[in-house]
């Protein structure tokens, strides 16, 4: 599905009901340009976890980690040259652990992801294009049971939005 | 006193080691920088750098014990940083350090890597507490309340990206080579700061918090309208970013020193060297009469010369750490304290 954002406060709140909508062990994988938004997303998502703190960018440490009802594993893998080198520094046992995993940079290693990943893409107007600057374009993909019990859900939330 | 402390260092991409006497006084101070090795990935590759310090780490050692001309029987403690930083890369620092306490029966001393970059101002100036101290580098961003040597209160921090990483994705964009920050430095020298004005976000009075999300976007949206740029305007891009970060870092550490009242401020960390933060913050601490002290840049860089000051003033006060401490990766590590989990890789 796809769903047009006004700017990242409606971002963060998209998010929160994409968080809202996870289960243990999901894995989100997170595509889009520098400054497309997504931490601004994972604030949302971590939101809709119930994490009391605000996510900041993982981009020098690869992984923070948040509590909430369900742990937050927050991965950017900005600096990341393969899925090699992200096993070696055991990515794995977190990805895999049972809890929210949100992957910025998913792009950049493919391979990692099992079929139940749930991809979200960011895209940024492009020039020219007339929207304003800060909407973006979001495509979420996943599950089909996912996907369509999360359409209703973000339908209602934001009706103005969601195609 | 005379208390001989070896600091040891690797957070980050330096592997140090530093042997420090009476906490104010560094006797060596080696550091082995893989910058070149990351040059090429255009960062600091995470398994590169664990790998790096595990071949450099007891050279590193070695040699600071040999500059120094001590033997390791005289020290007396061993400071090591335990976060924040990459999990993989401290971990080697900290399992050197331990084996080093263990087998000589001295005292580890675990370190805050961000405090110990504000300790470094101890090097070489009296301390003037309290003090407010920025410590700015490509992984943090964050406003402490230093009280005294080994009393620090942090005040404020980024809600998403450190300066330094508005500097190195800057320079990404701009297709200039890592590390970023040092590049634009150089181009915005000729550059006019105030060509393009970019966002600067102060977030009110009220907060001592920093964002820089916004600015590198506005950069990314700027560079979608007029793409490619070179030459002159290359060099009014980054000389204008650079002033929206430079302003921001100053405005706001003015603002917490006048919030809590204090004379003194330290500016300190690897964004500490950049030409145009130095000249900024003197010219606006100098106006309102507060004093500046920036450690000179191989302090501010990542060291362990710093380690091993905030090593000994902790050592003083008794603030020694057990052996099966473990490194964090984030400046909040009481993320699943007690739950025996490393927040981090």
């Amino acid at each position: 599905m796809e769903i047009q954002v006004t700017d990242a406060e409606d971002t963060i709140k998209l998010g929160e009901i994409i968080g809202k909508s996870l289960e243990p062990g999901s894995i989100i994988a997170l595509r889009g340009d520098l400054g497309a938004g997504k931490t601004v997303l994972v604030k949302g998502i971590a939101r809709g976890l119930g994490v009391e703190d605000e996510p900041v960018s993982p981009t020098f440490v690869i992984m923070n980690a948040y509590e909430g009802r369900i742990p937050l594993y927050h991965f950017d893998l900005y600096r990341i040259s393969g899925a090699d080198e992200l096993m070696s520094i055991g990515a794995d046992e977190f990805l895999f652990g049972g809890g929210v995993s949100a992957v910025e940079w998913a792009e950049r290693v493919e391979e990692i992801f099992p079929e139940y990943t749930i991809y979200i893409d960011i895209k940024m107007p492009g020039p020219g294009s007339g929207a304003a600057e800060n909407t973006r374009e979001i495509k979420i993909e996943g599950k089909k049971e996912w996907v369509s019990s999360f359409r209703s859900t973000a339908e209602q939330a934001l009706p103005a939005s969601t195609r | 006193m005379r208390d001989l402390i070896l600091g040891i260092e690797t957070s980050c991409d330096e592997t140090a080691a530093a042997v420090i006497e009476g906490g104010k006084k560094a006797l060596s101070s080696v550091v082995a920088s893989q910058a070149d090795i990351h040059k090429e990935y255009g960062g600091v590759v995470p398994e590169i750098a664990s790998r790096k310090h595990v071949e450099l780490i007891l050279a590193v050692i070695e040699k600071a014990l040999g500059d120094a001309g001590k033997d390791r029987e005289e020290i007396q403690g061993i400071a090591v940083t335990n976060g924040p930083g990459l999990i993989g890369s401290l971990m080697v620092g900290l399992s050197t350090a331990k084996a080093f306490a263990y087998g000589l029966g001295r005292p580890l001393i675990g370190v805050n890597h961000l405090e110990a970059h504000l300790s470094a101002v101890h090097l070489e100036h009296e301390a003037e507490f309290p003090f407010v101290g920025l410590v700015v580098s490509g992984g943090h961003t964050s406003i402490y309340l230093v009280k005294g040597y080994t009393e620090f209160e942090l005040i404020g921090k980024t809600r998403d990206d450190a300066a330094g990483e508005a500097f190195d994705k800057a320079a990404k964009v701009l297709g200039l080579e890592y590390p970023g920050g040092v590049a634009i430095d150089r181009l915005a020298r000729e550059g006019n700061p105030e060509a393009i004005r970019f966002p600067r976000a102060f977030m009110g009075a009220e907060t001592l918090d920093f964002s820089f999300s916004g600015l590198k976007t506005s950069l990314v949206y700027y560079l979608r309208k007029y793409p490619d740029p070179d030459g002159e305007r290359l060099r009014d891009i980054c000389s204008s970013y650079q002033e929206a970060i430079a302003e921001t870092l100053t405005e706001k550490t003015l603002l917490a020193a006048k919030k809590f009242g204090v004379g003194s401020v330290v500016i300190a960390g690897g964004v500490a060297c950049n030409s145009r933060l130095r000249a900024l913050a003197k010219e606006r601490f100098e106006e309102e009469g507060i004093t500046l002290r920036i450690p000179s840049p191989a302090l501010c860089t990542d060291n362990a010369a710093m380690i091993g000051a905030l090593g000994a003033a902790k050592l003083r006060q008794g603030e020694t750490s057990e052996l099966n401490i473990h490194p964090y990766s984030t400046s909040r590590p009481r993320y699943f304290r007690g739950r025996g989990m490393v927040s981090g890789l």
